[in-house]
């Protein structure tokens, strides 16, 4: 996963952004569960009463209580408190606050006083306070109900205060979620737009980084694999980025403030939590652990199931011929019974978490209010602050599930992380020379070959051995031998596709590594053995090589081809679409326009590799034909398996386990080349000799 | 070819993730209605497991819907009992009565997660019996349905009902059921719940619930317009991608690196687009969600405690709803999304019914008007007036007629598209003929069970067909019953004994799923020796050396020429060189035959034939 890490870095300022709104959503998060506490302790419980001493005191009681006092008490009382006299300022200055003020009473109202002031004021007057007011005498201190009740004595409206403080919290609870929601949506939005870009820079890179790959690495990394790290790997990176810009820095923040709140609002039970932490992280570990191999297993199972359908399938024919229906079920009904009794245990082994997680949590909410009810009973509680717990417990448990959440998804993103890193860092084994070398226009475009070798990398024996020859310009230079002789890797080296081991390969008078690949294939019109051709129309695949090409070239190209009559019949033109694989026309079709393709590009070298194949030999003939007034001056080269194809070549190579055993022309093969007259032989009826 | 294959076969090859995404989004049911009905007929047979499952939802979900209120009336006590004791009424907590409901609250926890598990526990028990018997009905039909319907449908859309449709269908069985009858049964009982802690806050509660499903509505509607955006464009650079890779050589050999990179660069720009805004989309059901679960909150906090402060609802209460208050935003998500759960399903399962329906090839036991004698006269074909064509409009064979004699070598030759294969596939009724008849030993093919047609007649293709298992199992296919050493003698006299001896593993060596780990030539030997083993007494050789080189072809060709020993047999072939000493070479063009006679005599005759023939060599005295 880190191995991409530096894909984040023209992200940064988005994703320092991000964070801190991730950190204002969690902070968002936190403060909830603590005014809901607020309002069940104050708004409810208290009356909206949320100070312990009372704010406003008739001048009789404060009189009364100042009795009760000693001097320097009395010094501290009456700095704390201001006296509403007959001062038209003073009265003004309270009167909006306490609408019970009149002319008639006097009253001390509390000035603003610091929290440890508070608390002194409280020790000093608490007592005294209830001596002077509670005529019942119930109670030892004072406390929220003593001073309602005192306010309510004074005929202050308390339930007006208790609703707009409830109020009041509500809407900071609101204002609070809309901030939090806010930024969990501009979370969203960031972490898609980091996610999203991420994945298209690796994508490009990727892509293009493949691009120059080489056959080497090609014969490395399957195309199959290729295309799935393109696609499948990128986007397992791009959810993994989004998920991990919203939950990676929420989740510890979530957990570590919810614990810190938690521990604020109760230490003593914070054991709670940490137990149901451990039993839920150990009830999903040993879960995964049981499921986790099996998963692998189905996998395998489901790529069993697909290949014997896929046999099944494509062997009908067969299958059928031999009466094979009944094998095949069972075959099948073996496999598939294996996965479904793969499935039923790995689906049922799941279906444990879910419940058992709920129990989890119910049974943790049920112990926080069994323990948090003795909590209360103590007094070293109260009921808001055990229900905000509550709250803080689910935000802890769902941290540490989103967590191990991540843990579970990291591990799959980091080896499609790796598998992206492999491609990123593998180095390309050709490449351009440093100062390459030009081609000289006049030089002919010959091909020569000097004690050329060859082998695969892990070979252990040389594909090509000791070749040497000159394909000259103007000349028709054929290649032939058995399947696996080396026919197409010798090909491959003049395109450069290989790199030669030993010798020399010359194109134009220049040695193919010292000029550019792109130079070097600029020169040659390559046709290969298996066509290929793009999605697109007939026209942009004709002008895949040569995209200046007019009309007329195109139209000649086709005709030499021997591709007009498909191309004629069509009521597009040139223009007839060309679907993926070029599923749409026939082998044979997909084949001359290769062909006409690459005399589109009208190069100065004809690479031929077993071009005429899917052609039936009337086909075959005639386009041989054409094709004789195009390539005058050019450098042909012929690979073919028919011995009718090259019988009239002006120079024919015979391969045989990559050394070259007979050069010269159809006639002196004849006489003086075993492995050429084997395959005459076997092709062509005495009289055709 | 090889490469493409690949992708088709794996699940976890790009087209097939592909695919399998595509089909989650994929088009809707054509019959709705039919397809529901016939899923339900499916599941009839589990009617009862599926009862138990929806009585168990029930309870489990009731009496999780009941714990909160309980637990809110535990907190209603022990508030009561502060407020008490502030007011200096009572100096402790009466704990018997928390002790009580905490007591009944853990069992109701404890049920509630059995039933819950025992539910799904059920459940996957159907879906998974449904999904193997939908796999394994499958695998059967497979064998029963005509190849005529391959023309237009290819192998990949049936790997794909087997793997992603088949999944699709058990996914929401095993999940999507249940989550649906608990959500609904959620919101009722928390409904429920709700109003019989109090009226006023319920109201307003039921409130908030069009609001977030709107909400949630409109959300999960537009990310789904994107999604499918999204998987469009990755279905588009994936086809790029994968054009490019398979044909890297003519990139390069044309230097169309920048072509591709530019048309790349254009997709995944577009791809980006979709990607961050689907991305973004869906992000937002969470911040959503909890906008409208925490205003609830905030409303029933706030409501809830103007109304405690009168005294017309509990701090219990309150807290009760704000549990339930939290527990209907899932549910309610969840019944946002039932039709689209509804819809994949249903759409998926339309694909594999359909696939079961298919027609399929008549099977009806013909009266034996003759039993055949096996060992009797065998080898005498006949084709009479055969008309035959793929497609109605267009024909291939055009009253074909021929009559071939016992241990007669007959070879078929003509150009691509003649009618040659056709022939073949007609003789095994793989295809059935549109008019006319063909008759073995004088009986019509059509009046024979296809089993026993098919035991005389033994096929060797162009396209070699072996399966992921040892050689030895791959030669017995042509008679499951024989031995080992009749498998061995088979493979001797097919030249198959000397090479399998070099492999590692000789006879037990597995063919791997690719079946590229022994050459062409060596796959065709051993299909041979599968043939000879099956011992029939008609033999086709359809292209049989076509994709070995020429060396391999002599090799092979000594293998036939031992296998054809007194048998009928038919040999096509484009290359001729291999049908010059054929009993009868029947030259084929448009559906017809055009010539037939002995190599030599075609020949003189000047016809079609000699200029096939010589169409190989024409081009000797004018070109390369």
């Amino acid at each position: 996963m880190f191995k991409l890490k530096g894909y984040l870095k023209p992200f940064i300022l988005l994703i320092i952004v991000t964070i801190s709104l991730v950190f204002l959503q969690a902070q968002m998060d936190l403060a909830l569960p603590g005014y809901l506490s607020n309002i069940v302790n104050i708004g409810i419980q208290n009356e909206g009463i949320s100070e312990n001493i009372p704010k406003i005191i008739k001048s009789d009681d404060m009189n009364k209580m100042l009795t009760l006092a000693d001097d320097k008490e009395k010094s501290i009382i009456l700095e704390s408190y201001n006296y509403i006299g007959d001062s038209k300022e003073m009265h003004d200055k309270y009167i909006n606050d306490y609408s019970i003020l009149n002319q008639n009473t006097k009253f001390y109202i509390i000035k603003e006083i610091s929290r440890d002031d508070e608390m002194l004021l409280f020790k000093i007057i608490s007592e005294k306070f209830v001596i002077v007011v509670d005529d019942l005498n119930k109670l030892e201190v004072m406390n929220v109900k003593s001073i309602s009740n005192y306010y309510k004595s004074l005929g202050i409206d308390t339930k007006e205060i208790q609703i707009s403080y409830i109020l009041k919290i509500g809407l900071i609870m609101i204002g609070l979620t809309i901030i939090g929601a806010l930024s969990s949506i501009l979370v969203g939005l960031f972490a898609s737009k980091i996610a999203a870009g991420v994945a298209k820079n690796l994508r490009t890179d990727l892509f293009s980084k493949i691009l120059s790959f080489t056959n080497y690495e090609f014969d490395n990394f399957s195309t199959a694999s290729l295309i799935t790290r393109c696609t499948n790997d990128i986007t397992q990176i791009q959810t993994v980025v989004a998920m991990m810009m919203r939950m990676m820095f929420y989740a510890p923040l979530m957990g570590i403030g919810g614990i810190i709140k938690a521990l604020n609002k109760s230490a003593s039970m914070s054991w709670i939590i940490a137990l149901a932490v451990i039993v839920l992280l150990g009830v999903i570990i040993v879960i995964f652990s049981i499921v986790m191999p099996k998963f692998k297993k189905i996998q395998k199972i489901i790529d069993k199931i697909n290949l014997i359908t896929r046999e099944h399938l494509s062997g009908m024919m067969v299958i059928r011929a031999f009466n094979n229906q009944e094998f095949e079920e069972k075959r099948f009904d073996k496999t598939n019974i294996e996965l479904t009794n793969l499935n039923l245990f790995t689906n049922r082994t799941m279906s444990f978490l879910f419940p058992i997680m709920m129990l989890i949590m119910n049974l943790t909410m049920v112990l926080i209010i069994w323990v948090g009810a003795r909590n209360i009973a103590n007094s070293t509680m109260n009921v808001g602050d055990m229900m905000a717990f509550m709250q803080y417990a689910m935000q802890i448990i769902s941290a540490f599930l989103m967590l191990s959440m991540m843990f579970i998804m990291i591990p799959r993103a980091s080896v499609s992380a790796l598998r992206i890193a492999e491609i990123l860092k593998s180095e390309i084994a050709i490449v351009d020379p440093i100062n390459p070398k030009k081609f000289v226009k006049e030089n002919n475009a010959d091909i020569i070959f000097e004690n050329v070798y060859f082998k695969y990398d892990d070979a252990l024996e040389y594909m090509l051995k000791n070749i040497n020859f000159t394909a000259k310009e103007g000349e028709i230079t054929a290649i032939i031998g058995p399947t696996g002789s080396g026919k197409t890797t010798l090909v491959n080296l003049i395109t450069r596709f290989y790199d030669v081991n030993k010798g020399k390969i010359k194109v134009k008078n220049r040695l193919v590594s010292e000029v550019n690949q792109s130079e070097l294939r600029d020169l040659i019109g390559y046709i290969p053995q298996k066509t290929m051709l793009f999605s697109g129309t007939v026209e942009s695949n004709l002008k895949y090589g040569n995209s200046n090409a007019n009309n007329k070239l195109l139209l000649n190209s086709i005709k030499i081809a021997q591709a007009e009559n498909f191309i004629v019949e069509s009521k597009d033109g040139i223009n007839k679409k060309i679907s993926q694989s070029a599923q749409n026309i026939s082998g044979g079709e997909k084949q001359r326009l290769s062909i006409a393709r690459a005399l589109v590009k009208n190069p100065e070298i004809y690479i031929f590799d077993d071009s005429f194949s899917a052609l039936d030999f009337k086909t075959d003939a005639l386009l041989r034909k054409n094709l004789k007034g195009v390539i005058v001056n050019k450098t042909v080269l012929v690979i073919a398996q028919r011995i009718s194809t090259i019988k009239n070549a002006d120079k024919i190579i015979v391969l045989d386990n990559g050394e070259i055993v007979g050069n010269g022309t159809h006639d002196e093969l004849m006489i003086n080349c075993n492995i050429y007259q084997e395959i005459a032989n076997s092709q062509l009826s005495k009289e055709e000799l | 070819m090889e490469k493409y294959k690949k992708n088709n076969s794996s699940p976890r090859g790009p087209m097939g993730r592909q695919q399998r995404m595509m089909k989650a989004h994929g088009p809707k049911a054509k019959h709705f209605k039919k397809t529901l009905k016939k899923l339900i007929d499916y599941l009839k047979v589990y009617k009862f497991s599926i009862l138990i499952v929806i009585i168990f939802t029930i309870i489990s979900s009731t009496f999780n819907i009941i714990a909160p209120k309980l637990l809110g009336n535990i907190t209603t006590n022990i508030f009561s009992s502060v407020m008490k004791m502030m007011d200096g009424d009572i100096t402790k907590i009466d704990f018997s009565y928390i002790k009580k409901i905490t007591l009944i609250l853990i069992i109701f926890y404890v049920i509630s997660t059995i039933f819950n598990y025992l539910q799904r526990y059920i459940m996957v028990g159907v879906s998974m019996k449904v999904s193997y018997d939908m796999r394994k009905n499958i695998s059967k039909k497979i064998n029963k349905i005509p190849l005529k319907y391959f023309d237009k449908m290819n192998h990949g859309e049936v790997l794909s009902i087997i793997t992603n449709d088949i999944d699709t269908v058990n996914r929401s069985l095993s999940h999507s059921l249940s989550q649906i009858i608990t959500s609904i049964a959620t919101v009722i009982g928390v409904v429920i719940m709700m109003f019989s802690i109090n009226t006023v806050l319920a109201l307003v509660s039921l409130l908030i619930l069009p609001i977030s499903i709107g909400f949630i509505t409109f959300v999960v509607k537009r990310s789904q317009n994107l999604f499918k955006k999204q998987q469009d464009y990755l279905g588009h650079i994936n086809g790029h991608i994968e054009e490019i890779f398979s044909s890297h050589l003519i990139v390069k050999a044309f230097n169309g690196e920048k072509k591709g990179l530019d048309k790349f660069n254009v997709m995944n720009e577009e791809l980006y687009d979709s990607a961050w805004k689907s991305q973004f989309l869906s992000s937002l059901m969470m911040p959503i969600m909890s906008i409208v679960g925490n205003i609830g909150y905030v409303v029933i906090a706030v409501l809830g405690a103007t109304l405690a402060v009168n005294g017309k609802i509990s701090v219990g209460g309150i807290q009760a709803f704000i549990q339930y208050v939290r527990n209907l935003s899932h549910p309610i998500g969840q019944i946002a999304n039932i039709s689209n759960i509804i819809q994949q399903t249903i759409a998926a399962s339309e694909r594999v019914f359909e696939f079961l329906e298919e027609e399929e090839i008549d099977n009806v036991e013909f009266e034996k008007k003759e039993k055949v004698d096996i060992d009797k006269n065998i080898g005498y074909v006949n084709f009479k007036n055969v008309h035959f064509g793929y497609d109605e409009n267009k024909v291939i064979l055009n009253n074909f007629s021929v009559n071939i004699m016992k241990g007669q070598k007959i070879a078929i030759v003509g150009p691509t598209g003649a009618g040659k294969t056709t022939i073949v596939k007609l003789l095994m009724r793989y295809y059935d003929v549109v008019s006319g008849s063909i008759s073995i030993d004088g009986i019509n093919i059509r009046d024979m069970l296809r089993t026993e047609l098919r035991t005389k007649i033994s096929m060797v293709l162009q396209d070699t067909w072996l399966y992921n298992d040892s050689i030895m199992e791959n030669i017995r296919y042509g008679r499951l019953d024989a031995t080992d050493k009749e498998v061995i003698e088979a493979s001797v006299i097919c030249h198959v004994d000397n090479f399998v001896k070099m492999m590692p593993d000789g006879y037990n060596m597995i063919i791997n799923e690719d079946v590229n780990n022994m050459s062409e030539g060596q796959k065709q030997l051993i299909t041979i020796a599968r043939a000879m083993l099956s011992d029939p007494k008609i033999l086709i050789f359809d292209e049989a050396t076509s994709s070995v080189d020429t060396r391999t072809e002599a090799q092979i060709q000594i293998a036939m020429n031992r296998l054809m020993e007194n048998k009928t047999s038919f040999i096509i072939a484009h290359r001729l060189s291999t049908i010059k000493n054929a009993d009868l070479i029947l030259v084929m063009n448009n559906g017809d035959i055009v010539e037939q006679g002995k190599h030599l005599e075609l020949l003189e005759l000047n016809g079609f034939y000699a200029k096939l023939y010589n169409a190989q060599f024409e081009s000797n005295s004018n070109d390369m």
